[in-house]
């Protein structure tokens, strides 16, 4: 039995310190009292890029990210994201009803990648950075390493769900035998195109150390 | 490995801390050994990587991606053949034929993040990395750091070919569809990229400028 040595040591973090450090080239530097009264970003005085927001404007424009995100997830799955016109016939596809059609022709494998990537991802992403943002709001101190976890999840995930946006550039400038068959994007790409962009900004906006913060030294 | 628990009564030498960029805590930074990786002992978060010659691998890596992205350029990327008529396109074709239609902003997305910011991408790591391996520290090297943190979310060479295959599955339903080289030089140089970024270790880069300016 060893005696558990750190257990009264309270965890240091970079704000007891006052130092911060640099997500892009990884400087550590002072956060001095001018720069800590900045209502906006902080600049890396190494790297010139920028450090982070002041936490609270993080969480705004989070919410803000998310609110966009979340209203332009309709038209997205509602309308036909392309239009293939082979022999004179015409077919609107959907986000949903594309899956359908990989698996009525038995590619289950894409299939399967196709659902999560376009429709799982997207709703997914929106409901965990909506939680997280409300978790922190609401100061609930539930499981911090599990909200981390699921913070650096969503945000890695997120960039695939641009799969359905490459598929369609590929079909529109194969698929032009004027006569046989055609591909045209419909308006729903432009507003899936606008809930991926519009949800990495609201992942990389916000600060998953805000979800460390006690109540009272998160100002 | 404990490294954390840094006590703030003690004055930090700022370049042998690290500070989780997830949940703030505070790390020493203990060397690790090559193929070793350090993580935040809290929240499990990747701090760094052991790995020798790193940048020296990662300025390898990119030019063998541009190496790549010639062949990914001059092949046909897929062949599309229907009722004795067929067609092929290039790599750059996707977001081309894209700014001609109506939805030009997404044919301005899809060239960017898929050939744009891959190819943009390589050669910035290349341009930032060689001056500071021979030992110069030029002016620029700030701004492409910069360019290099920009413009990687953007980067989604990965992303593209998974959107290749899938219209690969879905036009051979109803259509003969045919793979050309320029998949394969793609496929080669998002690895070649993924390497280079790995291995792009920006703290030792910066130590390394730093040096060399002194």
């Amino acid at each position: 039995m060893t005696e558990i040595s750190t257990q009264g040591q309270k965890p240091t973090h970079g704000q007891d310190l006052d130092i911060l450090e640099c997500p892009h080239c990884h400087h550590v530097m002072k956060l001095t009292a001018e720069l800590k009264n900045t209502h906006h970003h902080l600049i890396c005085s190494r790297c010139g890029l920028k450090v982070g927001h002041s936490r609270r404007h993080a969480l705004q424009r989070t919410t803000a990210f998310l609110i966009a995100a979340f209203v332009l997830l309709f038209p997205a799955n509602i309308f036909p994201i392309m239009r293939l016109v082979s022999f004179g016939e015409e077919t609107r596809e959907t986000i949903f009803s594309g899956v359908l059609t990989l698996i009525a022709s038995g590619q289950y494998g894409i299939a399967v990648i196709v659902f999560i990537a376009s429709i799982f991802v997207p709703i997914f992403k929106i409901l965990c950075l909506g939680f997280l943002v409300l978790s922190v709001h609401l100061d609930i101190q539930w499981r911090p390493v599990v909200r981390t976890k699921l913070y650096r999840f969503v945000e890695f995930i997120g960039r695939w769900s641009m799969i359905d946006i490459f598929m369609i550039s590929v079909l529109i400038a194969l698929v032009k035998l004027k006569a046989l068959a055609t591909v045209e994007a419909g308006i729903g790409a432009l507003a899936f195109a606008a809930v991926i962009i519009l949800t990495m900004f609201a992942a990389n906006s916000f600060d998953p150390k805000l979800i460390w913060d006690k109540r009272g030294q998160s100002s | 490995m404990d490294n954390s628990g840094v006590h703030p009564d003690k004055a930090p030498d700022n370049q042998y801390i690290r500070i989780c960029s997830e949940c703030d805590l505070v790390h020493h930074h203990v060397p690790v050994a090559r193929g070793q990786t350090a993580y935040c002992k809290r929240c499990g978060k990747t701090l760094y990587r052991g790995h020798s010659y790193a940048l020296e691998r990662s300025l390898a890596f990119a030019v063998c991606g541009l190496a790549f992205f010639a062949v990914a350029n001059v092949a046909p990327l897929l062949i599309f053949s229907m009722q004795g008529n067929s067609n092929a396109n290039l790599l750059i074709d996707g977001g081309l034929e894209f700014l001609k239609t109506d939805y030009w902003f997404l044919g301005l997305l899809v060239l960017f993040a898929s050939v744009i910011a891959p190819f943009l991408l390589l050669c910035v790591i290349i341009l930032m990395v060689a001056p500071v391996l021979m030992g110069r520290a030029p002016v620029v090297s700030g701004a492409l750091f910069r360019a290099y943190a920009r413009l990687r979310p953007w980067a989604m060479g990965e992303i593209f070919i998974i959107g290749i295959i899938v219209a690969y599955v879905k036009l051979s339903d109803f259509a003969d569809v045919f793979v050309g080289t320029a998949l394969f030089g793609f496929m080669g140089m998002v690895i070649s990229s993924v390497l280079a970024l790995l291995y792009l270790d920006p703290r030792e880069l910066w130590l390394r400028i730093e040096a060399n300016r002194s």
